[in-house]
C-alpha cells in the first residue's frame, strides 16, 4: 500500500487499490509479506492497550456490578454473621470456662483452707490430748509418789522406833553386864560388896 | 510492545488482558460472558468457598480454613475499627466486600493463563468511583453543609487557608484516580513484567537469568497481590473517616 | 514518505517521553523507602509502638507510590493512547 500512495491519492479508493494490485501482481511475494506485517501491525494497533479498550468496559462493568452485588449479599446473608457468631461463641466459651476455671480456684483454696484449719484443729486437740494425759500422769505420779513418801515415812518411823528398841535394850544390856562385872571385879579384888551400892554406884557412872 | 520480526523474540506483554467472548468470537456486548464473567465468578466462587464453606462446621476450635476466613474477617474488622473508627464499624460489609473480592482477584490472576480482573481501569475506576461517591454522599448525608470542612484547615494560618484549601480540593478529586490507578498500575505492570522475562527465556544464553528473575517476580507479585488489596481497603477507610469526623 | 518520517519521528519522541516519564517512578521509589525507612528505624527505638503504627505506614505508602503510578500511567498512555 505505501509504495502506491505516491502515484495514487486518497481518493482512489479500495477499487482502485484492487485494480492496481491487480495488475501489479510482479511486485510479488516481498510487497505481500509488507501487507501482511502491515496488517498485523494494524491489528495490534487497534488492540493497543486492551485496559484502554472502550468497547469492552459496558460489559466488563456490568459484570463487576453483578459480582459486587453477589459477593455483598453472600457476606452479608451468610458468611459475616456466621463468622461473627462464631466468634463471639467462642468469645463466650472462653469467657465461661474461664469463670468456671476461677470458680474451681476458689473451690481449691476453700478446700485448702479446710484443710489447713483441720489439720491445726487436730494439731490443737492432739497438743490438748497430750496435755491432759501429762496432767493425769503427773496426779497419778503425785498420788503414787505421795503414797511412797508416806509408807516410807511410816517405814521409817517403824524403823526408828525398832533402833531405839534396839538402842534402849542395848543399854540396858550394857547396864547390866557393868553392873555384873562391877560385881565380879570387887569379888575379884576380895572386897565384899553390896550389890545395891554397886548397882547405884554403876548407875550413876552411866549417867555421867 | 509490537511484533519483533527479526529477533525471533516476541513480545506479547499485554495479551494476557485482552478480554474475549467466552464462547465464539464474536463482538463485546454488555452482557456477554467474557472471560472476564468467568475470572469474577471464579472469585465469586473461592470467597463462598473459603467463607460459607470453610465455617459450616462453626466450630469452637476451628479447623484450617476456618481460621483463615476468621483471621480475614479478624483482619478487616479491626482495620476498620483501628482507622475508621468505631462508627466505621456499621460500613465493615462494604469494605469487606472490596477487600475480599479484590484480594481474591489479584490472587487468581497470579495463575497462569488467568486473567487480572482489577488489572482493568474500568474495573478500579468503578471500585474507586463507588467508594468516592459513596464516601461524598455519605459526608454530606451526615454532616451536611460541615463536611466541606476537611477542605478548610483551621490549624493553619488564616492567610494559608484558601491555598490549602485549593490543594485539598484539588487532592480530594484526585482519589478516586490514584485510587483505582494504583491497584490497575500495580496488577498490570507485574504481570506485563513476568511476560517480558518469560519472552527472554526463550534466548538460551539468558534464560537462566530471566527464569530466576520470573520466580522472583512471582513471589513479589504474591506480596504486591496483597498489599494492594490492603491498601485499597484501608484507604477506603480512612476515606470513610473523613466522611463520618469531617473535623481534623 | 514525508509523512512517514513524521510518524516516525513522532512515534520516537513518544517513546522517549514515555522513557523519561518512567523516571517519575525512581521518585515513588526513593519516597517509599524513606517512609520505611524512618518507619523502621522508630520501630527500633520503641518496638512497643510499632505494631500499632503499621496500618499508618502503608498509608504513607500508598500515598508516596500514588505519584510513581502517575508518571507510569503518562507512560502508558504516551505508548498506547496518544
Amino acid at each position: 500500500m505505501a509504495t502506491e500512495t505516491d502515484t495514487h491519492g486518497e481518493t482512489a479508493g479500495h477499487a482502485a487499490d484492487a485494480v492496481q494490485g491487480a495488475a501489479d501482481t510482479a511486485h510479488g511475494a516481498a510487497d505481500a509479506a509488507h501487507g501482511a506485517a502491515d496488517a498485523a501491525h494494524g491489528a495490534a494497533e487497534s488492540v493497543g492497550m486492551p485496559q484502554l479498550d472502550f468497547s469492552t468496559f459496558p460489559n466488563q462493568i456490568f459484570w463487576l456490578v453483578v459480582t459486587l452485588v453477589v459477593i455483598y449479599l453472600i457476606l452479608t446473608k451468610v458468611a459475616l454473621p456466621r463468622i461473627a457468631s462464631v466468634l463471639s461463641e467462642r468469645q463466650g466459651t472462653i469467657t465461661n470456662d474461664i469463670a468456671a476455671a476461677e470458680e474451681l480456684k476458689l473451690k481449691a483454696l476453700e478446700a485448702e483452707d479446710a484443710y489447713n484449719q483441720a489439720l491445726a484443729d487436730a494439731r490443737a486437740e492432739a497438743h490438748k490430748i497430750v496435755a491432759e494425759a501429762k496432767a493425769d500422769i503427773q496426779a497419778d505420779l503425785d498420788v503414787a509418789i505421795g503414797k511412797a513418801d508416806a509408807e516410807i515415812a511410816a517405814k521409817a518411823a517403824e524403823s526408828e522406833a525398832a533402833i531405839g528398841e534396839i538402842r534402849a535394850g542395848a543399854l540396858d544390856s550394857v547396864r547390866t553386864v557393868a553392873k555384873d562385872v562391877a560385881k565380879d571385879v570387887i569379888a575379884a579384888m576380895g572386897g565384899k560388896a553390896d550389890a545395891k551400892t554397886v548397882n547405884a554406884a554403876v548407875t550413876a557412872q552411866m549417867k555421867g | 510492545m509490537a511484533t519483533e520480526e527479526s529477533g525471533g523474540l516476541v513480545f506479547h506483554p499485554m495479551d494476557q488482558f485482552v478480554v474475549k467472548p467466552l464462547f465464539g468470537d464474536g463482538p463485546v456486548y454488555w452482557y456477554t460472558p467474557t472471560n472476564v464473567t468467568l475470572w469474577m465468578f471464579l472469585s465469586v466462587l473461592a470467597i463462598s468457598l473459603l467463607l460459607v464453606v470453610g465455617t459450616r462446621g462453626r466450630a469452637i476450635v476451628p479447623n484450617r480454613v476456618q481460621s483463615i476466613a476468621e483471621l480475614a474477617y479478624g483482619f478487616v474488622y479491626k482495620m476498620v475499627e483501628d482507622v475508621a473508627g468505631k462508627d466505621g464499624v456499621r460500613y465493615f460489609p462494604y469494605i469487606m466486600t472490596l477487600f475480599m473480592f479484590i484480594v481474591f482477584s489479584n490472587f487468581l490472576g497470579l495463575l497462569p493463563m488467568s486473567f487480572t480482573t482489577t488489572s482493568h481501569v474500568a474495573v478500579t475506576a468503578i471500585l474507586a468511583m463507588a467508594v468516592f461517591l459513596t464516601v461524598t454522599i455519605l459526608g454530606f448525608v451526615l454532616n451536611g453543609v460541615g463536611f466541606l470542612n476537611i477542605f478548610w484547615i483551621r490549624q493553619a494560618p488564616l492567610i494559608l487557608r484558601p491555598i490549602l484549601a485549593l490543594i485539598e480540593i484539588i487532592s480530594y478529586f484526585v482519589r478516586p484516580v490514584s485510587h483505582s490507578v494504583r491497584l490497575a498500575g500495580n496488577m498490570m505492570a507485574g504481570h506485563a513484567v513476568i511476560k517480558v522475562f518469560a519472552a527472554f527465556a526463550a534466548i538460551l544464553a539468558i534464560s537462566p537469568f530471566a527464569i530466576v528473575a520470573i520466580t522472583a517476580m512471582y513471589a513479589l507479585e504474591v506480596l504486591v497481590s496483597f498489599i494492594q488489596a490492603y491498601v485499597f481497603a484501608i484507604l477506603t477507610c480512612v476515606y470513610l473517616k473523613d466522611a463520618l469526623h469531617p473535623h481534623h | 514518505m514525508e509523512l512517514d518520517a513524521a510518524t516516525l519521528i513522532a512515534d520516537g519522541i513518544k517513546y522517549a517521553g514515555a522513557g523519561l516519564a518512567c523516571t517519575g517512578m525512581g521518585g515513588a521509589a526513593v519516597g517509599v523507602g524513606h517512609v520505611v525507612g524512618n518507619y523502621l528505624s522508630g520501630a527500633l527505638r520503641n518496638p512497643s509502638a510499632a505494631a500499632g503504627q503499621t496500618a499508618t505506614m502503608f498509608i504513607g505508602i500508598a500515598f508516596a507510590e500514588a505519584l510513581g503510578i502517575f508518571s507510569f500511567l503518562v507512560a502508558l498512555l504516551l505508548m498506547f493512547a496518544v
